[in-house]
């Protein structure tokens, strides 16, 4: 356990410097975008939630929980990723 | 055959487990390319594209995860939330996507605590034991999870205009914050000595959902960047418990991800407003009195030199280069398609013109550029602070539309105006300057603009779209 939790918190880590990296380059202009792309992958929690819902043959207090956690869920992964291209859709180079 | 068929699927299931790990392992690659691809403006929706190729196929690896033994709860509640999500994302206004972004980070909030809650609930009744580290991992994204759900609402509510947006404080508000905290720690560890504590279950929750109220109330409107971006890396932090809570590393990497995305745009909205977070979350703006700025004030020459739409109008189209200074009050008034008219208009007349845009110009970071697409600015027009401000000088006429507090020049010598050290467009060094504006109220911050009363500028009182309208008019008749 203390170990699998030592490599949790090494990749942790990790990914959160990865994320300082690409995400200094991103500009001004694309930062509302940046921030609700960002939000529909904070939204892969949906995971830990199918995995909860699924987790019993009868469904039981921890199943309704997790459903619940999977729609949250998915409104913020679906929502997220579809008014992201909204937005990206609308950034356009001069028309000719 | 049969035993063939058995054995294919003997197969199937000995390589499953390693099947879900590696699609992860391409979901987490997927989200960081999908993220490094936001950088450019031609690349973004590619890489939301790829965002999103990486998140379905995470999904789908867990479904044929051995542990799901029922699916049809599952299977409702992605309808439920994929049809809420796909309205939302086509119904929700430009101007609205501060609170859209708000109310989404709390259901992302809102999520990790129902996993970390049924994770909980789920060992309980099968008498499951939890490892201290469980323990931990489970109050931790409880709090975070609370605190970001009920924080959003509170910000979502704000920005909306369901609640004032006037700071809420009340005597010894940190110190009940600081009480709170104790006893969330006082009630994670009853759990972690006793993992069937259950008043020390409800005792966090109810804590931690209290203190993500308590958290926002005292935060002004004008401080909501700060507060939605700091929420956005709470609800990555969130996603990242929840990995520790079912040991899953996608939700760890793209917690962490999301986390130091959202932190670094607090750092920049911070910056930015020339405030330090502490002072954003622990001191709202204005809350001693209206008398801020007054003493600069005085001082100053209060002549105001007026202009019309006509002899603008000749200012603006017989300038080389022009740029426009957007503030939140022309989005307001939704004359952003209008403003579009005119550049169009000036720009048939081979004048050069750029949009300079302040990192707060709108409600979130980024927001006056999304505006701005939406009224098909090509993006290329569109200049952030650091290259607009060196090309002032060069500039013929700068147009400031419903901007204040960032184009006042007090901001950069006159150290008691509560703006001072805050960085700005510095429409004052361009040859003149024209303000859109209904009178001479003050800014947002409650204090009086002296670029009003400069030799160089001139104002053209009314409202922003009447006014362009009228612009746009007398610039054709040229």
């Amino acid at each position: 356990m203390t170990e699998s939790l030592i490599t949790a918190i090494l990749i942790f880590t990790l990914a959160s410097f990865t994320g300082f990296e690409i995400i200094n380059k991103v500009p001004p202009t694309l930062h509302t975008p940046l921030m609700s792309g960002s939000n529909a992958i904070s939204g892969i929690c949906v995971i830990g939630a199918v995995l909860v819902a699924g987790a019993e043959l009868d469904p039981s207090v921890s199943t309704v929980l997790g459903v619940v956690a999977i729609a949250c869920a998915m409104v913020n992964v679906v929502g997220g990723f579809l008014v992201t291209d909204r937005m990206l859709q609308m950034f356009k180079k001069k028309e000719s | 055959m049969t035993q063939q068929m058995t054995q294919l699927v003997d197969t199937l299931t000995a390589w499953a487990p390693s099947g879900i790990q590696i699609s992860y392992l391409v979901a987490a690659a997927c989200f960081i390319l999908g993220l490094k691809k936001m950088g450019s403006p031609a690349m973004a929706r590619q890489g939301n594209f790829i965002g999103a190729i990486g998140m379905l196929l995470a999904v789908l690896a867990t479904l044929i995860d051995q542990h799901i033994l029922s699916y049809s709860m599952i299977g409702i509640g992605l309808a439920i939330g994929s049809v809420v999500g796909v309205w939302l994302a086509k119904a929700v206004a430009m101007t609205d996507m501060p609170q859209m972004v708000g109310f989404l980070n709390g259901l992302g909030g809102l999520a990790s605590t129902l996993v970390a809650v049924g994770e909980y609930w789920h060992s309980r009744s099968h008498d499951l034991p939890l490892s201290s580290a469980a323990v931990v991992s489970i109050a931790a994204s409880i709090l975070v999870g609370n605190i970001t759900f009920t924080g959003s609402m509170v910000a979502f509510a704000k920005l909306q205009g369901i609640i004032s947006g006037t700071p809420l404080r009340f005597a010894f508000q940190q110190q009940l914050n600081m009480v709170l905290l104790g006893a969330w720690a006082v009630g994670a560890g009853l759990l972690i000595a006793n993992s069937g504590d259950l008043a020390g279950f409800a005792g966090i929750n109810v804590i931690s959902l209290l203190l993500g109220v308590l958290f926002v109330i005292p935060i002004g409107g004008g401080d909501m960047p700060v507060v939605i971006s700091l929420l956005n890396s709470l609800s990555g932090i969130a996603a990242g418990a929840t990995g520790f809570v079912v040991m899953n590393n996608v939700l760890i990497i793209s917690g962490a991800l999301v986390g130091a995305s959202g932190l670094i745009l607090t750092q920049i909205m911070c910056k930015a407003m020339n405030r330090s977070l502490p002072s954003v979350l622990f001191s709202g703006f204005g809350t001693d009195g209206g008398s801020t700025g007054q003493g600069a004030g005085d001082a100053l020459n209060k002549t105001v030199r007026q202009v019309d739409p006509e002899e603008c109008a000749m200012m603006l189209g017989y300038a080389r280069s022009v740029v426009i200074v957007p503030g939140y009050g022309m989005a307001v008034a939704q004359a952003q398609h209008v403003v579009r008219e005119l550049a169009d208009t000036l720009e048939r007349k081979g004048v050069e013109v750029r949009y300079a845009i302040h990192p707060v110009a709108g409600r979130m970071p980024g927001h006056m550029n999304v505006l701005l697409a939406e009224a098909n600015v090509p993006y290329t027009q569109l200049c952030d602070m650091d290259d607009i401000n060196p090309q002032f000088e060069n500039t013929d006429v700068a147009l400031v539309i419903g901007a204040n507090d960032v184009v006042n020049p007090a901001a950069r010598h006159d150290t008691k105006s509560p703006i001072y050290g805050m960085p700005i467009l510095e429409v004052d060094r361009a040859k003149h300057t024209v303000v859109i504006k209904r009178g001479m109220s003050a800014g947002f911050s409650g204090v009086e603009n002296e670029l009003f009363y400069k030799e160089k500028t001139m104002m053209l009182f009314g409202s922003a779209k009447d006014a362009v309208n009228r612009l746009v008019n007398e610039v054709k008749q040229l």
